[in-house]
């Protein structure tokens, strides 16, 4: 497989972009005036706990799209995203552990928000194990991509969580619950930097996932040159 | 849905499908009895264990009893769940039964009721021995309609999630760690329902997580009648 150009670029300006996010977020920005300089968490708290979603809508289509055409590309596709999408709502919730241990005094509640971004967590490193566990490929890859519908029911109840049962999580954008804790108004500054910082990790999802569905891709390749070198071996 | 190259071929009508393949379940654990014994014993064994690490006293017991029973059958149910599709696969008999011109999902409604008897079986064995045991009245109408409705969901997708893990290596391990997450939220409900009733609430103040319940139930069954066809189409 040849280097593509097109990827290369893109790989060079996420790389800028997430370096002049890191300038917004921490210089830009103004100081949060009553949780100080913990608060810069929250820019890239959403922006992980988005892609996660992101990526976990994304392996939806694509496992409907591989049992509706069986063509291996849409497979690659929702693996590379799961994994990405596992990556980043790690973050997402390591980082909204550092915010919480200031502000709502602790590392964890179980509050239901934050339950259910840890039941989206589990139910994809299922996915991946589940992978992992079946050796014949093409069953890999349609159970994968069964697990991969029924496990997106989760997701969306992570997004409702917060607007149905009380909690204490706050709601920066749209109408918060009056028992949330930690709200606070984004200034103009704070929501150019939020939604740059948002831009970029999307940006970086893209990138990431042409990079991992190309290493798959290459799998696959040499998985193919193994068995012919063996059947010319063997003959 | 593709269509199956010998549709030709006459069908049998979905029910009495789904009513042979429960029959003959039904009739191999008559003779063999070892799944619903195994989950009785098993669930006598967790309210054993229960009993000695919560120190379930008087007033403890009134707030955990719910959560213990849940968790009692939960874990119950996934020994018998593992046995679903076992003994078909171990005496390679899938490709036998796939071979039937029947409805794939006949397959898969026949299949999850039998196990959903077995379930039901056992609770209703283990439920009036818990409330013996603690003294404590379990027969309210309302709890036994959680139970079922409860029940029914966790079985539903658990016949789903226990097609794919019957061809995993380690395939015990995984139907826990398939079913459990994507199960978590209608074990949730059932057991705030169940709280609520053992409470003395009514059911307008427990009618949210029953709601949720039914609610489960039912995507729950509409993307497992959906899916199934394509977990055993190999």
């Amino acid at each position: 497989m040849q280097p593509n150009q097109h990827l290369r670029i893109l790989t060079i300006s996420s790389m800028l972009m997430l370096v002049l996010s890191i300038y917004m977020v921490f210089v830009y920005a103004p100081l949060e005036i009553v949780m100080g300089a913990v608060q810069r968490v929250f820019y890239y708290h959403v922006a992980s706990g988005w892609i996660g979603a992101l990526a976990f809508l994304i392996t939806l289509i694509c496992s409907i799209l591989y049992l509706a055409t069986r063509n291996l590309k849409w497979d690659h596709v929702a693996l590379s995203s799961v994994e990405i999408g596992v990556v980043f709502t790690s973050m997402n919730i390591v980082s909204g552990s550092v915010w919480a241990r200031p502000i709502w005094n602790t590392w964890w509640t179980w509050d239901p928000r934050l339950t259910t971004a840890t039941i989206m967590w589990l139910l994809y490193a299922a996915y991946l194990m589940l992978r992992q566990s079946l050796e014949n490929p093409q069953r890999r890859r349609t159970f994968a991509a069964v697990y991969g519908i029924v496990a997106f029911v989760s997701v969306p109840l992570t997004f409702a969580a917060i607007r149905i049962w009380r909690t204490i999580h706050p709601v920066i954008i749209g109408s918060s619950d009056p028992s949330a804790e930690g709200n606070f108004e984004m200034t103009p500054p704070m929501r150019n930097a939020f939604f740059f910082s948002l831009f970029t990790f999307t940006f970086l999802y893209v990138t990431l996932l042409w990079h991992r569905i190309r290493l798959e891709q290459l799998t696959v390749q040499v998985a193919a040159m193994q068995s012919r070198l063996l059947n010319k071996l063997s003959t | 849905m593709p269509k199956p190259a010998n549709s030709q071929r006459p069908q049998a009508s979905f029910w009495r499908t789904v009513q042979a393949i429960m029959w003959k379940d039904l009739t191999s654990e008559l003779r063999h009895k070892e799944i619903v014994s195994a989950m009785f014993i098993f669930s006598l064994l967790v309210v054993l264990i229960f009993n000695f690490s919560l120190e379930l006293d008087r007033a403890t017991r009134d707030n955990v009893a719910a959560g213990v029973l849940w968790v009692t059958f939960v874990f119950a149910a996934t020994l018998g769940l593992n046995r679903t599709f076992a003994a078909e696969k171990d005496r390679d008999l899938l490709d036998g039964l796939l071979l039937a011109p029947i409805d794939r999902s006949a397959l898969f409604v026949g299949k999850m009721l039998s196990t959903f008897i077995f379930i039901i079986i056992v609770e209703s064995i283990v439920v009036p021995l818990f409330s013996l045991l603690y003294n404590m009245s379990l027969f309210t109408p309302l709890l036994l309609v959680v139970l079922v409705l409860g029940t029914l969901g966790y079985t539903v997708v658990g016949t789903l999630l226990a097609a794919i893990a019957i061809h995993t290596r380690a395939r015990e391990i995984m139907l826990p760690i398939l079913l459990f997450p994507v199960a978590v939220p209608v074990i949730i409900a059932s057991v705030q329902a169940s709280a609520g009733i053992l409470e003395g609430n009514a059911l307008g103040n427990i009618s949210g997580p029953l709601n949720l319940v039914v609610v489960y139930d039912i995507i729950l069954f509409a993307i497992a009648i959906m899916t199934f066809d394509y977990l055993i189409e190999e």
